[in-house]
């Protein structure tokens, strides 16, 4: 006699395969939100399980800010090849050229803010009504108030005070013309629970989240990888440090920390023991007290 | 490691959130920056400490006011349970986001200020405790620092408490005496109240036995998605895809397709990693069947021995959540596990005065934040069981059909006699 129990790790795969199979159900359009990050790469595998033995029946989207580590390229399309999944990216360089954005000034423009332009700009050309995105309520403040349902009006703005009450695993998805829907199957995981998944279910995942030397330059505590986006500021220099990546972005203002951590046993130890948010690495995210919650107003990830 | 959900309920200014605060970080869950985020915030207000409420107002106007507006979950671990903690706003406004929080709750914290005793707001979150069938409840009767940890104000609120509690639905109450803000009975037991020989609150959490909360009994799967991968090596592939409901299936399970009524047998239940050998509440799993039976979403399989009652006519206690009240003979969409229909609302039999707990049938109006039970027509026969004893296929919404926005949210309640009796209509209330 089993004891019918599910460990928590099962109960949030369950969960999310059960809002992946509610969106295939619930919406026409819907696109995944594929950023290369190990949390869109851990949502690839869950909507594999979740239409197992069929294909994964939409598409992945990814909003491409120009300024990648080619380790994340290179992974997405191998990813995309051995996953036969249908891969749709659009540029915020395209947006730049187009006038729909313009680059920011000063010294490190961040494409982060523009990358809104360029998703809100594809899920209109694409009538997507659905966009699966990995965001956690763990990760920020503001997205601890987020829905896995989450309603977006026509112009894709986020209304926090407004939310749809969502009870029990009863989705309601029902929307006007023009309006969408961003749906998080990740909401109730943690940065612990997304390692430990991987961990268990022996995820691949690119090499910049294990330990490996590479040219850094320290700006206000965050290391930031040298790269053709950035520039040194008067008096700065790079140095070669052992780093790895707990979070993966628009390289302008993805930190990264020492770390000798090279298997994800290490990794799972290191989260376990760290003292700082994964998000403590971004700098997007100091720039104020509510920089996420106006972004996500506005429409961001 | 298992994992325990849990909501949180008080009045303002109750300390809810201060309380979550603690438990996170007496239990190391927040981290350096977060700390020091809240730490430069406290400063800049002259708060002579820390205030830990604001590790859980997240947005802006929350932070300005110093209030909850919207349910807001945190997660936290120990080396015995994950939890993750829906803390909901106390004002009577958005009683919705204590429903809301409630649904999926295995165990509620309800708060009260040791100067006040119990107030309205107490009666009103315990109610609402037990309408949504949370069958553990943790009293914690906060600020006892303010009363001089006095155990005699503490076993008076415990035999006011428990008087109340007779009429509720709730199994297992358990009494804390708590300080949020200093810490005693939180996650250390308190040198300050050694009358107490209770477990503190994180003890209590991580040891209270839910292993029985889901129904494992009465076998329902409502199926979500069809899986047909017409793929020349998964040519004949049919899978119902869905989550559990409650019950157990086996592969070889005689089983009941409804609507249509026809049986067949399980011929498989696939996960990615391969088949299994049973599936229970909350797996998400595919089932193949040996005969070819026409099941689309919406459809629910069963056993023939143990099946849903098919009905058009429901019976239900209604939280109404919209500005626009109930419109009597008005229609509704209506979604129950993975079906959608028209309802239309036949009757409102009565209200309940929800801080007294009194039925009304006088005024039946249902508005914003109000309870009440409803008869229910629908479009097309539903598969329920009451929500007494299934959380899955006792639970509905209503959806207006013009905003879209989710209206009610609705536990079905079953006629005496029909099944094992429900105790959602209580006689005293």
């Amino acid at each position: 006699m089993s004891s019918y129990n599910l460990s928590h790790l099962k109960q949030l795969e369950h969960e999310a395969i059960f809002v992946m199979r509610e969106v295939a159900a619930q919406f026409e359009r819907p696109v995944l939100l594929f950023s290369g990050g190990k949390d869109s790469i851990v949502m690839v595998r869950l909507a594999q399980q979740a239409f197992f033995p069929a294909a994964i029946p939409f598409p992945l989207l990814h909003i491409d800010t120009g300024h990648n580590f080619d380790e994340t390229i290179e992974f997405r399309d191998w990813l995309v090849k051995k996953t036969g999944a249908r891969l749709l990216v659009r540029t915020v360089q395209d947006s730049i050229d187009k006038g729909r954005c313009a680059e920011e000034k000063g010294i490190n423009p961040s494409r982060n803010g523009l990358q809104t332009v360029t998703l809100l700009d594809a899920l209109e050309e694409l009538r997507v009504d659905a966009a699966i995105g990995g965001g956690r309520r763990d990760e920020e403040k503001a997205r601890a108030k987020e829905r896995f349902f989450s309603h977006r009006d026509e112009f894709g703005q986020w209304d926090p005070k407004n939310q749809r009450p969502e009870l029990w695993n009863l989705f309601n998805g029902r929307i006007h013309q023009g309006e969408n829907f961003r749906i998080f199957p990740l909401s109730n995981w943690t940065e612990m629970d997304v390692w430990q998944y991987i961990t268990t279910e022996k995820i691949e995942i690119p090499p910049l989240y294990f330990s490996h030397p590479r040219e850094v330059v320290n700006r206000r505590g965050i290391l930031l990888a040298k790269s053709p986006f950035n520039t040194l500021l008067p008096g700065e220099q790079y140095e070669t440090r052992r780093i790895r990546f707990r979070t993966v972005g628009d390289a302008t203002c993805t930190g990264a920390i020492e770390s000798n951590a090279s298997t994800l046993d290490e990794i799972v130890q290191e989260v376990a023991a760290a003292r700082k948010t994964e998000r403590g690495t971004r700098a997007d995210d100091q720039r104020s007290e509510t920089a996420m919650e106006d972004r996500k107003k506005a429409g961001y990830f | 490691m298992d994992l325990l959900r849990f909501t949180t309920a008080g009045s303002v200014d109750d300390g809810k959130s201060t309380l979550i605060g603690r438990l996170l970080y007496d239990s190391k869950s927040i981290f350096e920056d977060q700390l020091e985020a809240i730490e430069r915030v406290s400063e800049s207000r002259g708060q002579g400490q820390v205030d830990l409420a604001l590790l859980t107002d997240g947005l802006r106007s929350e932070r300005e006011q110093g209030i909850t507006i919207d349910v807001a979950y945190r997660y936290f671990a120990t080396p015995r349970r994950k939890f993750i903690v829906a803390d909901t706003p106390g004002h009577i406004q958005y009683t919705r986001n204590m429903v809301t929080g409630a649904s999926t709750a295995n165990l509620a914290i309800i708060l009260i200020d040791a100067r006040k005793g119990i107030l309205e707001q107490t009666h009103r979150h315990s109610f609402i405790a037990s309408l949504l069938h949370i069958k553990h409840l943790v009293i914690c009767v906060n600020k006892m620092d303010l009363v001089g940890f006095s155990e005699e104000i503490f076993n008076q609120i415990v035999e006011d408490y428990q008087e109340f509690a007779s009429r509720l639905d709730v199994p297992d109450i358990k009494f804390i005496p708590v300080s949020a803000l200093l810490g005693d009975n939180v996650v250390d037991k308190s040198a300050n109240m050694p009358w107490y020989v209770g477990a503190p609150l994180l003890a209590t959490l991580e040891t209270t036995y839910i292993g029985s909360d889901i129904n494992h009994i009465d076998p329902r799967f409502p199926v979500q998605h069809v899986i047909r991968p017409q793929t020349t090596e998964w040519h004949d592939y049919r899978g119902f895809a869905g989550r559990v409901a409650s019950g157990v299936f086996k592969p070889g399970d005689e089983v009941v397709a409804m609507p249509s009524g026809l049986t067949s047998r399980i011929k498989s239940i696939d996960v990615m990693t391969g088949p299994v050998e049973e599936a229970f509440s909350p797996m998400s799993i595919s089932i193949t069947l040996e005969d070819e039976i026409d099941i689309s979403r919406g459809d629910m399989i069963a056993k023939p021995t143990n099946m849903p009652k098919a009905t058009q006519d429901l019976e239900a206690m209604l939280c109404w959540f919209n500005e626009k009240p109930l419109a009597l003979n008005g229609r509704y969409l209506l979604r129950h596990t993975t079906r959608e229909c028209k309802a239309v609302i036949k009757e409102v039999r009565y209200k309940i005065n929800i801080n007294t707990l009194h039925k009304n049938q006088q005024d039946l109006t249902l508005g914003m934040n109000e309870i009440g039970r409803v008869r229910l027509r629908t479009s097309v026969p539903l598969f329920t069981d009451p929500y007494s004893i299934n959380r899955s296929t006792g639970s509905l919404i209503l959806i207006d059909q013009d905003t879209n926005n989710t209206v009610a949210a609705g536990m079905i309640l079953y006629d005496t006699g029909e099944r094992p009796q429900s105790d959602w209509d209580m006689p005293s209330i």
